[in-house]
């Protein structure tokens, strides 16, 4: 496992670094906010983006995708975060790519995979009930029912989930409320009848929906793998996403850094650049060896991810645990060290602050995982 | 077969014949094991560390890089590597541990005359002569360059004054390789000379150091009107702190590079010591609070050990991470060492006797010379500055 990137990966993230800067800079997604847009992202950004293949960078060739890595997602995915561009590259390109093409029998694959690197469909994974992202805790049932199955009960916080054209859903075929075994995971498309979808605000004023499934009756050919085995597949696929998700943190939290250490530059009071203080200086120097950290745990999980490794797991959890703090860190350091125009709603470094607390949320928080990496560790 | 080839089967038989039975794998446990410094007045529990060090010595594979006219190897790059896989192979131990080699032969081999080296390089690479370093004095700390001993030109010798602090082994070592003030107080660093100086002279007096640990190599050094042939100048009047400053590289890479050993390799499990002190239940520490402290801390400590791999696959970047380095693996170091202490309660201040166990007594004394390690080699503090400075690009005041 070498900790850099290759010369393809480093060509992806220089082009994701330019289409960010000239495509989407803060001011896209400011005016996505503003404008009150339906799906808070833009249907014009996302087929520039499916025309660079970004889409299908974990599908296989032969269903159009260009089998690249998780690592070079990632890359992408960091870049993307620094001018806070939404799409649903994450929950489409990662989660749903990953998802169908891992788990999917043939006819699913054919089915939906060519249609999510040409940018017809996007995808959904719908996971949490509650409060706390703790996917044992699935209570939303699928009972069976002739050659199929019906589905009750409610999804809360689901990424891209007002405006999926597929859903991915963890539910519970059998066993108790806070058992790993005994879910299912499901295919749903979102014209099924008996589906209530509402869009959330939250407060990064990103795509969110909660879903009520109120006797969903589905087709048993539309289980996700094999059935009573989704706990253990949506572990996986979850993984794969809080490593996503922790690249995507690191490139907020690397912008927000620069942001900063930028102003430190600029910016005078009693007569000098405020940057020259130590009192703020000993905390920049500690927010770089944090995102050093950071990028080379992002790093070691991508590269888990793309070998398969056996500790994939624990660098899972790893990952967005550092993740999480160093950009929890960083969102609070950057708008104390911008001081006033800090806390105004002109500014963009807000944004960051706000990205970061609901990042930090998705698939569990630093909490949780630093209680999953010792499990995992054995203590 | 081509040169390498031929390098390693000399190589090879050389250490078949030459490494003893107890420098190497398969040693007799019971056979003492010494820490072997060399120096004028070493003493051996095994003469056979005394039997290695001469021979390597005399092959000067103990540096060996260096041409053969100062004493050294005169190995090749490539033929370093053999040497090293070879006695790898072996198990065969470092046959002396030495400042000398670190930090003084290094910056003699660039700014010594050709008498210096070849007068002090050879015997530095036998072990005949142990040497120690004055730097920090009770009036300069991080402030170095502020140093206050001074050397007066009378003539043929100069005439030194002073008092040095924290000098490793001082009370061991045969001489000192000083930093001592020949000039003005100001601009500071300008007034700097790096003077060898012999600890048998008239006048060289040494006290140890007691730390709050317990005993410690460290010592106070004091020179009173201690006369040092000029000819112990190393380099030009008052251009000792370039060679100072190059001195301290060396020396941060071996304090990294130990210190990062030490930690990796540590005997003291933080994860054992908990499920011991506090108890164990279905696999995992009983008492929550102390289980996610440990958590948090092994993250950091997992994902710092991944920047050093990465650092490493990048093939080794500037100084400025090597201060990310040095006030990572040192507060680490200490973090870790209080968590130990806290999981352990009462025993965790052990201190002696015989109602505490071994690991007890030894975990409180290392957990007290932790609180050195974010002040030895440069502060934490003084590392924040630099990464401040030099990759941040903030503004002086």
């Amino acid at each position: 496992m070498k900790l850099v990137l290759t010369e393809e990966e480093q060509f992806l993230q220089d082009t994701a670094k330019n289409f960010a800067a000239e495509r989407s800079p803060i001011s896209h997604f400011r005016n996505l906010r503003d404008t009150n847009d339906p799906i808070l992202w833009d249907k014009d950004i996302w087929s520039e983006m499916v025309k660079l293949g970004w889409p299908g960078i974990l599908i296989p060739e032969e269903y159009g995708g260009s089998n690249f890595s998780l690592t070079g997602m990632g890359v992408i995915l960091q870049e993307c975060a620094k001018t806070l561009t939404p799409s649903p590259l994450f929950a489409t390109g990662v989660l749903g790519a990953y998802a169908i093409n891992t788990y999917g029998n043939d006819e699913q694959k054919n089915n939906f995979l060519p249609r999510i690197v040409n940018g017809e469909i996007t995808t959904a994974l719908a996971i949490d009930e509650s409060s706390h992202h703790n996917p044992a805790e699935t209570d939303l049932s699928a009972k069976k029912d002739k050659n199929g199955f019906i589905i009750n009960g409610k999804k809360i916080f689901v990424v891209d989930g007002a405006s999926a054209d597929l859903l991915i859903v963890l539910t519970r075929t059998s066993g108790e409320k806070g058992d790993l075994t005994g879910l299912t995971l499901f295919l749903i498309d979102i014209s099924s009848s008996g589906l209530d979808i509402v869009k959330l605000d939250m407060a990064d004023s990103r795509n969110y929906a909660n879903i009520s499934f109120n006797d969903v009756k589905i087709d048993a050919s539309y289980i996700l793998g094999d059935i009573e085995a989704g706990g253990e597949i949506a572990e996986d696929i979850l993984d794969i996403g809080r490593i996503a998700i922790a690249s995507e943190m690191l490139g907020n939290a690397e912008s927000a850094f620069e942001t900063t250490i930028d102003y430190l530059k600029q910016r005078k009071q009693f007569g000098v650049l405020i940057g020259s203080f130590q009192a703020l200086q000993h905390r920049a120097a500690e927010m770089f060896c944090e995102l050093e950290l950071t990028k080379s745990s992002v790093m070691a999980a991508l590269r888990a991810a793309d070998e398969k490794s056996n500790e994939l797991q624990r660098l899972s959890s790893l990952a967005k645990t550092v993740a999480g703090e160093t950009l929890h860190l960083v969102s609070n350091e950057a708008i104390q060290m911008h001081g006033g125009i800090g806390v105004t709603d002109e500014y963009d470094i807000g944004f960051f602050l706000k990205r970061a607390r609901v990042a930090e949320q998705i698939f569990g928080n630093s909490k949780y995982h630093t209680e999953r990496y010792a499990n995992l560790s054995g203590f | 077969m081509n040169n390498l080839d031929k390098f390693r089967e000399d190589t090879r038989d050389w250490l078949d014949k030459n490494c003893p039975p107890s420098m190497r794998n398969g040693a007799d446990p019971k056979i003492p094991v010494d820490e072997v410094w060399g120096g004028r007045n070493a003493e051996y529990k095994n003469p056979e560390s005394k039997i290695w060090l001469d021979r390597m010595g005399e092959k000067g594979w103990t540096m060996p890089t260096v041409p053969k006219e100062y004493g050294g190897g005169g190995l090749t790059k490539e033929e370093v590597k053999i040497l090293n896989e070879e006695m790898f192979f072996i198990g065969a131990k470092q046959p002396l541990l030495s400042f000398g080699i670190w930090m003084l032969a290094p910056v003699l081999l660039e700014y010594g005359s050709e008498k210096q080296k070849k007068e002090h390089i050879p015997k530095i690479i036998k072990g005949e002569i142990r040497w120690c370093q004055g730097y920090s004095e009770p009036g300069s700390g991080s402030d170095l360059a502020s140093l206050s001993t001074k050397a007066e030109d009378i003539g043929k010798n100069y005439l030194v004054n002073g008092q040095k602090v924290w000098t490793s082994y001082a009370d061991k070592a045969d001489w000192i390789f000083a930093l001592v003030r020949t000039g003005a107080k100001e601009p500071k660093h300008d007034g700097i000379s790096f003077l060898l100086i012999d600890m048998q002279t008239k006048g060289v007096s040494t006290k140890p150091i007691t730390l709050i640990s317990g005993k410690s190599p460290f010592c106070e050094t004091f020179f009173d009107n201690v006369e040092v042939p000029k000819t112990n100048l190393i380099g030009e009047l008052n251009a000792g702190w370039t060679i100072a400053k190059k001195l301290l590289q060396h020396e941060r890479k071996f304090i990294s590079n130990f210190g990062l050993a030490a930690g990796m390799g540590s005997k003291r499990d933080i994860v054992s010591i908990a499920k011991k002190h506090l108890g164990e239940e279905n696999g995992k520490i009983k008492n929550g609070f102390y289980r996610s402290e440990i958590s948090s801390h092994k993250i950091k400590e997992h994902a710092f050990g991944l920047t050093l791999k990465r650092a490493n696959d990048e093939g080794g970047k500037a100084s400025a991470t090597a201060s990310m380095f040095k006030l990572y693996g040192t507060e680490h170091n200490k973090k870790r060492h209080e968590l130990m202490v806290a999981a352990s309660g009462i025993n965790g201040v052990a201190w002696d006797g015989d109602e505490f166990e071994d690991n007890d007594k030894n975990l409180t004394r290392a957990w007290l010379r932790t609180k050195g390690n974010s002040i030895e080699g440069g502060t934490s503090e003084v590392q924040l500055n630099v990464i401040s400075k030099r990759v941040l690009g903030l503004p002086s005041q």
